[in-house]
């Protein structure tokens, strides 16, 4: 039997790809990796008219087949059958957001010449329709060559006929005719470079063709449009808004502020029953299993552990959803072009900010998602600055520290004085990057800046199951760490922090007569200069593998320590409250504002930066920040009598 | 001694006010790194296009423009704007 045939979305960035895929695909998608090339590989199973299936990818956006960037060069190899890492695709589907057609037919048109059976997805035709566009379908069909489908991906419509017609062309596997007019596109570019060129020899071969494309692009565009009203752009009235010099950046900054106060505030009531959940688990494991080890092992050991973890889950979610809302609304790319400048001071571009704010979440994907920044300087040093972007992992260990040592008062109406400081610790990894990257593009980043150019996309609404889809996603890689990697890392800590046992009628505590507890007592000496005691040496360990580990170490440390007191969050505030001095916290908050970073973003790091070098300068020099900075906010806190 | 422009060009895109709509009359290549060049073809920014300045990020100069081609709206970086010469629309 034949494989199933593989059925590739392509177009330019915008087009509405993903929006189409997820409605074709529904929730049976893969993300997975191209091997060799760290560019996420998404893809899904599509169900043809006939009732065969088929695998459908979705690939990067582009504008060209001439790639600037990792992610557009797999489109190119994929689409023309290099680099082998994939089977070569049977049906191309060329995306086109209609109410662009002067754009988008350009590279639907370098796709098609690609000789491949071909459909073009007219796509987001009721946002053509509401900017005043009438457009015939039957012209494109003709003029293109190849069927033209009309669809509105976001409400489902057209994808019957679009699977009618990739059934059909998945068909006619012999090359199709060049249509008519299609091959003058190239021949008008050839004859026209030369001869009737006006710029200096700068232009390079090829760029004829480009701008040929674009000409034929256009004609068949007004051919294709049987009416056009001046395009009623309310999207403008909001960027009169969004982007305005001075109420722009106001907006950004309190849509920021909302962001983090939201986290706060939404997730009370979540985590209290997540909570409860844990506690029952507990209880009800403590009455079946007879008291061993084992019921140690189970109870405070992985229930504690993953259960300290797991309560984050609904901050983590709600920062992700403002981090999706903002990406598919449109607002992420006018945020960046309100950032530009700022990051131009320090040597980037507005582009950097998309994986910074992603890196708010987490850095692994945000550092994936330099790969758009082409210049390999400015890439580099988004990479190197990337974690100090505070991510979610850290925001248990923020929380818990700030629940336990700073009052929950209000400041102000609406803000409370826990809120600001979880805002100001934000703010300060914000201020570090920042000089951080200054420093770097003056040092061993040192290069011409590579400028910001960029596509706004129209405003959107989100649509809800993308944003389920993307949420759910995100959730699933959470939870598997957390009963993978993080069940295992705090098993591992409860076994060395048990055992060995201390003699009967010891005065020596448990913990210190463990394993954990002397290899600590030893750390303790190297960081015992910026006021952390053994408990912080001990989490600061595990915390490599996991940021939010740091928090399960604590609470396994001090329910082996004092195994009578009842588990969960408030009975570790306590705890906290009469082990850690204030001046402590606070170094300890700070400490994490600059991190060592968790296994996986040097992970990610090595394998974006291609070798050791670059992982092992970052892991030194935040180390290092982290050290001096936790060390100045402790002498600093006991200086002024805190 | 410096060759003039080609066709005198009355201003820049960046020095355009604003919601004035201007045709782009030529584009000074040679200003601009090779892959800006590209992505600015890519964008649809050529000679005969429309384009229109919708916004100026930052106040006193400095910060990107968003402008309008075609359908698109596109931000770019004041110096590469500088090289994108506009006469009035017909």
């Amino acid at each position: 039997m034949t494989p199933a045939p593989l059925v590739a979305l392509v177009g330019n960035p915008n087009a509405g790809k993903s929006a189409l895929f997820n409605a074709l695909t529904g929730a049976r998608q893969k993300v997975g990796n191209y091997p060799g090339v760290t560019v996420e590989r998404h893809s899904g199973r599509l169900v043809l008219p006939d009732g065969r299936p088929a695998e459908l990818v979705d690939l990067p956006g582009t504008y060209s087949l001439d790639p600037s960037s990792p992610d557009e060069a797999v489109t190119r190899d994929v689409v023309t059958g290099r680099g082998g890492f994939e089977r070569v695709p049977d049906v191309l589907v060329v995306v086109v957001d209609a109410a662009n057609l002067d754009n988008h037919l350009r590279f639907a048109l370098q796709l098609i010449a690609l000789g491949r059976p071909t459909v073009v997805a007219l796509n987001m035709v009721d946002l053509a329709e509401r900017d005043g566009l009438t457009l015939d379908a039957d012209t494109l069909t003709r003029e293109l060559g190849v069927p033209v489908v009309p669809t509105v991906a976001v409400r489902r419509r057209g994808l019957a006929e679009l699977g009618a017609a990739v059934e059909n062309a998945s068909r006619s596997p012999q090359p199709r005719q060049a249509p008519p007019g299609r091959r003058e596109a190239f021949d008008d570019g050839v004859a026209l470079d030369p001869a009737t060129s006006n710029e200096p020899p700068a232009r390079r071969p090829g760029d004829g063709d480009l701008a040929a494309l674009q000409r034929r692009a256009r004609a068949i565009a007004r051919a294709a449009t049987t009416a056009e009203t001046p395009a009623r752009r309310w999207g403008q009235a909001l960027d009169a808004a969004a982007l305005h010099p001075v109420v722009g950046p106001i907006l950004l900054a309190a849509l920021m502020f909302v962001m983090f106060q939201a986290v706060f505030s939404w997730s009370e009531a979540p985590i209290g029953w997540i909570e409860a959940g844990f506690t029952w688990v507990e209880q009800a494991v403590s009455a079946t299993l007879p008291d061993t080890w084992l019921r140690g092992l189970v109870t405070q050991g992985l229930i504690a552990g993953v259960g300290a973890v797991v309560v984050f889950l609904p901050q983590i979610l709600i920062l992700f959803l403002f981090i999706l809302v903002l990406e598919a609304s449109g607002y992420m790319v006018r945020a960046a072009f309100l950032m530009d400048r700022m990051m131009a001071r320090v040597g980037l571009s507005g582009r950097a900010f998309i994986p910074l704010l992603s890196s708010f979440a987490c850095a692994v994907p945000g550092i994936m998602a330099t790969r758009t920044i082409s210049d390999e300087k400015d890439r580099l040093t988004t990479i190197l600055i990337a974690p100090l972007m505070t991510c979610s992992a850290r925001l248990p260990v923020y929380t818990i520290i700030i629940g336990a040592f700073i009052p929950a008062r209000d400041v102000a109406p609406g803000v409370g004085l826990q809120g600001l400081v979880l805002f100001g610790l934000y703010v300060l990894g914000i201020a570090g990057a920042f000089a951080a990257a200054l420093l770097l593009r003056r040092t061993v980043t040192r290069g011409a800046s590579s400028g910001f150019m960029m596509e706004m996309p129209k405003y959107q609404l989100p649509r809800l199951s993308d944003l389920g889809i993307g949420l759910w996603t995100r959730a699933a890689v959470f939870l598997k760490r957390a009963g993978t990697t993080i069940a295992l890392t705090t098993v591992v800590l409860w076994v060395l922090l048990s055992y060995p046992k201390p003699p009967e009628g010891s005065a020596v505590s448990p913990v210190d007569y463990s394993v954990a507890g002397r290899i600590a007592n030893g750390l303790e000496v190297a960081v015992r200069p910026i006021g952390f005691n053994r408990d912080i040496a001990l989490a600061l360990i595990p915390a490599m593998a996991a940021r939010e580990v740091a928090v399960a170490a604590i609470g396994t440390v001090y329910a082996i320590d004092d195994p009578e007191a009842e588990g969960g969050q408030r009975a570790l505030t306590d705890r906290l409250r009469s082990r850690w001095s204030l001046p402590t916290a606070l170094a300890f908050l700070m400490w994490f504002v600059w991190a060592p970073q968790c296994i996986s973003t040097i992970a990610v790091t090595r394998r974006e930066t291609n070798g050791w070098r670059w992982p092992l300068f970052m892991v030194g020099y935040l180390f290092a920040c982290a050290y001096v900075m936790a060390g100045i906010t402790y002498w600093a806190a006991v200086a002024l009598g805190l | 001694m410096e060759m003039a422009p080609i066709r005198a060009p009355a201003q820049t895109l960046d020095r355009l006010p604003r919601r004035q709509t201007a045709t782009v009359s030529a584009i000074d290549w040679a200003r601009l790194a090779e892959p800006e060049a590209r992505r600015l073809r890519e964008l649809g920014v050529d000679e005969g296009v429309d384009v229109e300045v919708l916004h100026r990020a930052g106040w006193g100069g400095g910060g990107p423009v968003a402008c309008r081609v075609g359908r698109m709206t596109v931000a770019l970086r004041r110096a590469v704007a500088g090289a994108i010469h506009v006469t009035d629309a017909a």
